[in-house]
């Protein structure tokens, strides 16, 4: 009863905006106006514009860029697990008395907007900023490097920045409620502290790392704004979220848009089902 | 447990990962917001301090600009009015969920969690697209825009209060219901005030993810009169831009730090004597 204004909202607005998105990407074009006809009757959908799609995709000019999209999500997803990793799991098990001060900490860039992080990278990196400044005091580098003018590193320092947040609480609630007692065992049995990580501490951890890296993989590949921001938008740092974006937006081609957006969908549809499938079962488990 | 087994507070190396990591994390925006104090035009070195990109600028302060704080407003109305709209709905569809069991009760919980794990960008084509083909009388600008934050920001709300539900379990509003109240009257008087702490919890999310959003506005912006402050900081990433960027920004900063620090006092008020349910343990519950 009480759920119906929700359930029909998100029906409204969800489920049929995520349709329409399929309609004009199997409807056709005004041969006019170039607007898009979206076929809402499923019998009428024809997959022309699809297929050129996705044969650039595979093989064509949208193959790199959807490459090279993966290699920025990989190598910030690595920099996440290396830098959350640690810090969650000292928050969790080590921290003592100061858990609840590093804890509010952690928790301050969820209120700090994420493009007001970002704007801080572009104030420090900028060709006379602090950054290079610091660097060129240290003598780690001449005087100046340009950061920010599409280079690769620069988007994966700016995608961990803003997605480390992300991670690090999922992976601190799930090493939080380890239970002691099991890491005590390992101690009592002779295992030294290195053998009690690898063996128990990190292997209960392994849900909680999974849940932490599908809540921060999906938003990373439909990022566009990190990557554009941090590199005045040069074509040598595009993600898939770019074409995206300059498809529905800058030029007027919904339809390869849409087409974009569905493929987008069925590569990460595994990650969404697991998420899925996980916090499914978990609330089946609170429920009894 | 022997007392020299405790080996709490005893990790050197990682909780020198951790500072350094809330230092790394935090200190770029202290210094996007120190350089809004600067008395000249540069947004990359620290000049003496004034508020000139505050007020003191006749044309392009923050309080003489009309784009920058026609953003600021847009930006604060949104927020509320998806708070307003977004929280009841959600926490009915929570109630509603619940309690409801069966095939089609699994189908509604599905649908509730899929916008979570939906890339932005998945949703700010899809709404676009459906404004633009099917809604078409819906009125284009910030209508558009509080639908589409109100969608993305309901399912946060029925996480947090659903795991808040799991946690009182049923016997209090059966204890209600035995003496002698209706439906209605246990929901009011018994389940809401134990709810409230969640409650606040998801306002204070939804607010900060409306503030932050940049996706989905800028999807369904229609030009400078509908522009939020994360657009405006995106797009003075183009161009020549001014500290009264960095100030719009840290004015924004300041408002959802005291609108979150308000919730969590007026929280703990509440919820005395209660161990947690702060903005830590509702976002960690939203992301587990």
């Amino acid at each position: 009863m009480f759920a119906m204004p929700g359930v029909g909202w998100l029906l409204l607005f969800f489920v049929v905006s995520v349709y329409a998105v399929m309609a004009v990407a199997f409807g056709a074009v005004d041969p006019i106006l170039r607007t898009p006809i979206p076929a809402w009757n499923p019998l009428q959908w024809n997959a022309r514009a699809m297929s050129s799609v996705l044969h650039r995709v595979f093989g064509g000019d949208l193959g790199t860029v959807f490459v090279r999209t993966f290699w920025f999500v990989g190598l910030s997803l690595l920099g996440c697990i290396l830098i959350g990793y640690p810090v969650a799991y000292f928050v969790a098990r080590k921290a003592g008395k100061y858990r609840g001060l590093v804890l509010g900490m952690l928790v301050l860039p969820f209120w700090i907007s994420y493009l007001m992080r970002m704007m801080a990278w572009t104030n420090l990196l900028a060709p006379d900023g602090m950054v290079n400044n610091v660097l060129h005091f240290l003598h780690l580098q001449g005087p100046q490097r340009y950061w920010l003018d599409g280079n690769w590193y620069t988007v994966v320092i700016g995608l961990v920045y803003g997605y480390v947040p992300f991670f690090i609480l999922p992976l601190y609630s799930t090493l939080e409620r380890i239970d002691g007692r099991l890491i005590e065992a390992g101690r009592d049995l002779g295992a030294s502290s290195a053998q009690t990580f690898l063996r128990v501490t990190l292997p209960l951890s392994v849900p909680g790392l999974m849940a932490a890296s599908v809540i921060t993989i999906l938003p990373m590949f439909g990022d566009y704004y990190t990557n554009t921001y941090l590199t005045s938008g040069s074509p040598k740092t595009e993600m898939i979220g770019n074409q995206i974006e300059r498809y529905l937006l800058g030029t007027s081609q919904p339809q390869t848009g849409a087409s974009l957006v569905l493929i987008l969908m069925a590569f990460l549809f595994v990650l969404m089902a697991y998420y899925l499938y996980t916090t499914i079962r978990q609330q089946r488990l609170a429920d009894r | 447990m022997s007392p020299f087994r405790r080996r709490q507070g005893r990790a050197p190396v990682l909780a020198m990962v951790t500072w350094v990591y809330i230092l790394w994390s935090l200190l770029p925006v202290l210094v996007a917001v120190r350089i809004s104090f600067n008395s000249g035009k540069s947004r990359s070195t620290l000049q003496p301090l004034s508020t000139r990109w505050y007020w003191g600028d006749p044309t392009s302060s923050v309080w003489h600009d009309d784009h920058l704080h026609t953003a600021m407003f847009n930006t604060l109305q949104l927020a509320a009015l998806c708070m307003l709209i977004a929280t009841p709905i959600g926490v009915a569809m929570a109630i509603g969920l619940h309690r409801w069991r069966g095939k089609l009760s699994s189908a509604a919980n599905g649908l509730m969690l899929i916008p979570i794990v939906t890339p932005e960008i998945v949703f700010g084509v899809a709404l676009f697209l459906v404004f633009t083909q099917a809604y078409t009388g819906v009125p284009s600008g910030m209508t558009r825009q509080l639908i589409g934050h109100i969608t993305f920001t309901m399912s946060f709300v029925v996480v947090i209060v659903r795991g808040r539900l799991q946690a009182i379990g049923g016997q209090y509003e059966e204890a209600a219901r035995d003496l002698g109240a209706t439906r209605l009257q246990a929901i009011r008087l018994v389940l809401l005030p134990l709810l409230a702490p969640a409650i606040f919890a998801s306002v204070m999310v939804v607010f900060a993810t409306s503030v932050d959003d940049f996706v989905i506005s800028s999807f369904l912006s229609t030009g400078a009169s509908t522009d939020t402050v994360p657009i405006k900081i995106y797009s003075g990433a183009k161009g020549t831009s001014t500290p009264a960027l960095n100030a719009l920004a840290t004015v924004m900063l300041v408002f959802t730090l005291l609108a979150v620090l308000l919730a969590a006092l007026a929280m703990k008020r509440m919820n005395r004597g209660d161990d947690d349910g702060g903005a830590a343990g509702g976002l960690a519950g939203l992301s587990v």
